[in-house]
């Protein structure tokens, strides 16, 4: 079938198996960002944005994001640095495979929940796992992150 | 110091959070062929007949390949230094097949579907056979798993293949028997610990291509490149020097990469067909199709007086090595040598015996056999204290031994170096030990208790494991350090970078970590058993001090000036008589490479006839909710004498990670098997790894001992960190209930039916 999806701003008019998923028609244009983690919708690695909105890649169809527009972490860079920054000056990101995933759901929080108390943040990114880090220098990077962002 | 303990991100930190494609999969070439395994769905069988005509016709199959393509030699995939303690019990495929999961055919083609197509269209009957899938049925079953005549070993291990027997032995010291007869009280005890997942969120991926000149070159996520030369070109038939590993970044290992999983499937293809290959793991596979922790039983017995005083430990270990004999007789040698230790018996016994079942083989996993120890040994001390009515912290520090003192149970060195006192003392104050043990803390709905336990691990293997490291000055007064450890996350590039700019007096800045490619990078045994700290570590700081007389020497010549009156400060070379005369270190470097000079360089190697133990103190505080049986841990508080600490952030996030993980053991993590073999719990919807949801905000300090041996003092961090939760949770939870989980996970079930069965209730 034939979509027209918009990724990171740039239109991508291609023709796809109808059963493809988003996650599999984001890395074969190269966002190398969006990683596979399970296939089960459990693990949150391959979040990226549809219509601004957090969705799971590798459940998703790509037909679906037909006519909309995605967002994965390379379109949101420069923001996404910050928060890098601050998850690095912790130590959060280890083995940084979950990251990607991470940061989206991260940035995704904070356009919908201003200011959140810290059991907010837990409960909406308790989709995103990390087997890494144990979560606690992540959590205290995004509250860090957050609390900076609404100085 | 001004790099060796500061808090600094890692080095590869901005390209992980910003997404950039640094892992395997992201640096496969398009052209790849995307192979794929056709698995066994029989525990045990023989293969009568194998059909793959139609397979071969599907439009865009390369090659299928089945057990007659293969080379008949037998190997390990364990990534141990050679020779290898672990079976060679393995052909790449073989026309029997040992578990559900086990290889049968590998299928390369164009694209996915094309493969998936072609794996459908595979015929195979199969002889079945009767599975061993209990541990505790596998020793003389009559259904022998390897019976192939060309099975062997190394060296002896105490196996006796004919009878499912992988590997026996033990040690001991002082007389037991005598020593038990004089104690106030014996009590003997018998745990269990399940296989778990190590569950890295990167699932095995491999890629493979011949360069231009034909040879073979491996990408792939290991922890163990030089091993994963070694054997693969042993596997395939192939000389050495025919096979190049690359490792790019990791996402995460535990131990799991440190065998041998995707790597020979896309290099057969590649040699086979001559293109590119590349395989990635489902995390179906992942989970069903790899290698776990080794599920074990463990009984202890303890022989003790009244006053607490620890007099005597005997400790027996039955380990599930699963069908393949990987990292088998050697994990299960930690139950007992990092366990007993950590008290001061007047006499010890440690045996064991591994036994072969047709169950997914077990492997490395952090904490390797001494998590398993720790829960058995740490909970027999738990329930003696509560037998003695004595504070289990008090006990603990009645027992463990000094700084300097022998420890007959571990074989690897004496304890040249701890603060454990100082750890269980200060974990005390941060859990609130004095003020919550004991006390019964119940609203009617839940109850509380807090739990203890200590451990200890090892740093790298003694007289065995051998790192090196290569630093070299570059032409524009920059360095360049080669490793062959591997940053699976943990952050070695960066910690043996800290140890670099300490050493050679410069800014992190200044230099770059090259690593790991087999055909430059120098030898390391790979990342595991807590080794690259400690031991990478030492080579690092060896090299550059070399590297600094190096530069020193060069510092002279060019100015004309005696050895002994040249000074390098790390910016330049300078006069100790006369500061005018000096030489910065970018010209020196660039006339290096002008002309008549030497391009500097060192490469230095290490290995150590010690193991300094890191030790540490864990505490719990868990709430049970005494209607369902749930448990959640409120608390969690952890002392670690890791000796210096060299990254704070990063070895506090290590020992966060631990935690988790070892939370998750205690109180989740279960891979089950039906009767038939088929595990039961194989994605992350069935196998809960901890949520954020699940986890209280860790508490890590550190009361850093100096290792003498170590470098800046340093011992390991990556593995010590797992082994307290499930033996200090366990004894909150029994503390909290009265029930005593003697199996984990300490699952909800079993505290209901426990508490019901105390009150004598129905259920029970």
């Amino acid at each position: 079938m034939k979509v027209k999806i918009k990724v990171n701003g740039k239109l991508f008019d291609k023709h796809i198996p109808n059963d493809m998923m988003l996650i599999d028609f984001l890395r074969k244009y190269g966002f190398y960002s969006v990683k596979r983690g399970c296939e089960s919708s459990n693990c949150g690695l391959c979040t990226v944005w549809v219509d601004q909105k957090p969705v799971l890649s590798c459940s998703y169809p790509a037909a679906r994001a037909d006519g909309h527009e995605v967002t994965t972490l390379e379109g949101v860079l420069p923001e996404a640095e910050v928060f890098g920054r601050v998850m690095a000056s912790m130590g959060a990101e280890q083995c940084g495979f979950c990251s990607p995933g991470f940061v989206m759901a991260v940035l995704a929080l904070k356009r919908e929940i201003p200011n959140p108390t810290e059991e907010q943040a837990r409960e909406y990114l308790a989709g995103n796992l990390c087997r890494c880090s144990g979560y606690a220098s992540q959590m205290k990077a995004v509250m860090q992150y957050l609390k900076e962002g609404y100085q | 110091m001004n790099t060796v303990n500061q808090p600094i991100p890692k080095i590869d930190a901005q390209a992980l959070t910003t997404g950039k494609g640094v892992y395997t999969d992201d640096l496969a070439p398009a052209n790849c062929l995307i192979v794929k395994v056709l698995r066994s769905p029989h525990a045990f069988a023989k293969i009568k007949s194998i059909k793959t005509d139609a397979a071969l016709k599907v439009n865009g199959i390369e090659c299928v390949l089945t057990y007659a393509d293969m080379p008949k030699i037998r190997y390990t995939l364990a990534g141990q230094s050679y020779p290898e303690p672990s079976p060679y019990d393995r052909y790449i495929l073989e026309d029997i097949v040992r578990y559900v999961g086990d290889p049968v055919a590998i299928v390369a083609g164009r694209d996915e579907r094309t493969v998936d197509k072609a794996l459908k269209m595979i015929r195979v009957k199969y002889e079945l056979l009767p599975p061993v899938i209990d541990f505790e049925q596998a020793l003389d079953n009559p259904s022998v798993i390897h019976p192939e005549a060309d099975y062997f070993n190394n060296f002896p291990i105490g196996g006796d293949v004919k009878r499912n027997l992988l590997a026996s032995g033990g040690h001991s010291g002082g007389d037991l028997d005598a020593v038990f007869s004089s104690c106030d009280i014996v009590q003997e005890e018998t745990y269990y610990t399940k296989a778990n997942a190590q569950a890295m969120m990167e699932t095995f991926r491999t890629y493979t291509y011949l360069d231009h000149n034909s040879r073979l070159t491996v990408v792939t996520s290991t922890q163990v490149p030089f091993h994963c030369r070694r054997q693969i070109a042993r596997a395939l038939g192939l000389p050495k020097s025919a096979v190049r590993v690359i490792k790019p970044r990791i996402g995460g290992g535990f131990g799991a990469k440190q065998t041998l999983v995707s790597e020979m499937f896309p290099a057969v293809v590649t040699m086979r067909t001559g293109r590119p290959a590349k395989i990635v793991y489902t995390r179906q596979e992942t989970f069903a199709a790899s290698n776990s922790r080794h599920q074990m039983r463990v009984t202890v017995k303890v022989g003790a007086m009244k006053d607490g005083t620890i007099r005597a430990l005997d400790v027996y270990a039955l380990s599930n090595a699963g069908a393949y004999g990987e990292h088998a007789s050697t994990t299960v040698g930690l139950v007992g040598s990092k366990s007993i230790a950590l008290y001061t018996p007047e006499a010890y016994r440690f045996h064991y015996d591994v036994v072969y079942t047709n169950t997914m083989a077990g492997g490395a996993f952090r904490g390797y056999g001494a998590t398993q120890g720790c829960f058995a040994v740490e909970s027999a001390i738990n329930q003696l204290a509560d037998r003695l009515g004595l504070d289990p912290a008090e006990i603990r520090l009645k027992n463990i031994p000094k700084q300097g003192a022998a420890m007959p149970a571990y074989l690897d060195g004496p304890l040249s170096s701890s603060r454990l006192d100082e750890c269980i003392r200060r974990g005390m104050e941060m859990i609130g030990w004095k003020e919550k043990f004991g006390i019964c803390r119940s609203d009617g709905k839940t109850a509380r208790g807090v739990g203890m336990a200590i451990t200890m691990q090892g740093s790298g293997i003694a007289n065995i494991d051998t790192c090196a490291a290569t630093i070299r000055l570059n032409d524009n007064g920059f360095y360049t350090l080669f490793i062959g450890a591997t940053d699976m996350g943990t952050g070695c590039d960066t910690i043996l970078a800290q140890m670099a700019a300490e050493t050679l007096h410069c800014p992190m800045e200044r230099i770059t970590v090259d690593g790991v490619d087999t055909d430059h990078s120098p030898f390391d045994k790979g990342s595991y058993a807590s080794g690259t700290t400690y031991l990478t570590g030492m080579a690092v700081v060896k090299a550059c001090t070399e590297l600094c007389e190096k530069i020193r020497r060069q510092g002279a010549l060019k100015l004309g000036i005696s050895l002994s009156q040249a000074a390098f400060d790390g910016d330049q070379v300078v006069s100790t008589l006369d500061p005018a005369q000096a030489i910065g270190l970018e010209p020196l470097a660039q006339q290096l490479v002008v002309g008549d000079g030497e391009w500097l360089q060192v490469t230095a190697t290490h290995s150590s006839p010690v193991s300094p133990p890191p030790l540490m103190a864990g505490f719990a505080d868990v709430e049970v909710d005494l209607g369902t049986g749930k448990v959640r841990v409120l608390d969690y508080a952890a002392v670690v004498d890791c000796g210096t600490v060299i990254n704070p952030n990063l070895a506090t996030v290590q020992a966060q990670g631990g935690i988790a993980q070892g939370i998750g053991m205690a109180l989740y993590e279960d891979i089950q098997y039906n009767p038939q073999g088929k595990m039961l719990n194989d994605s992350f919807m069935q196998y809960k790894i901890p949520s954020r949801l699940d986890l209280p905000d860790i508490r890590v300090e550190f009361a850093p001992s100096y290792e003498p041996s170590g470098p800046f003092g340093a011992k390991s961090i990556g593995e010590v960190v797992i082994n307290t939760p499930s033996p200090a949770i366990a004894s909150a939870i029994f503390q909290a209930t009265g029930v005593i989980c003697r199996s984990l996970p300490a699952t909800p079930e079993h505290i209901l039916l426990g508490m019901a069965k105390k009150q004598g209730g129905a259920g029970a």
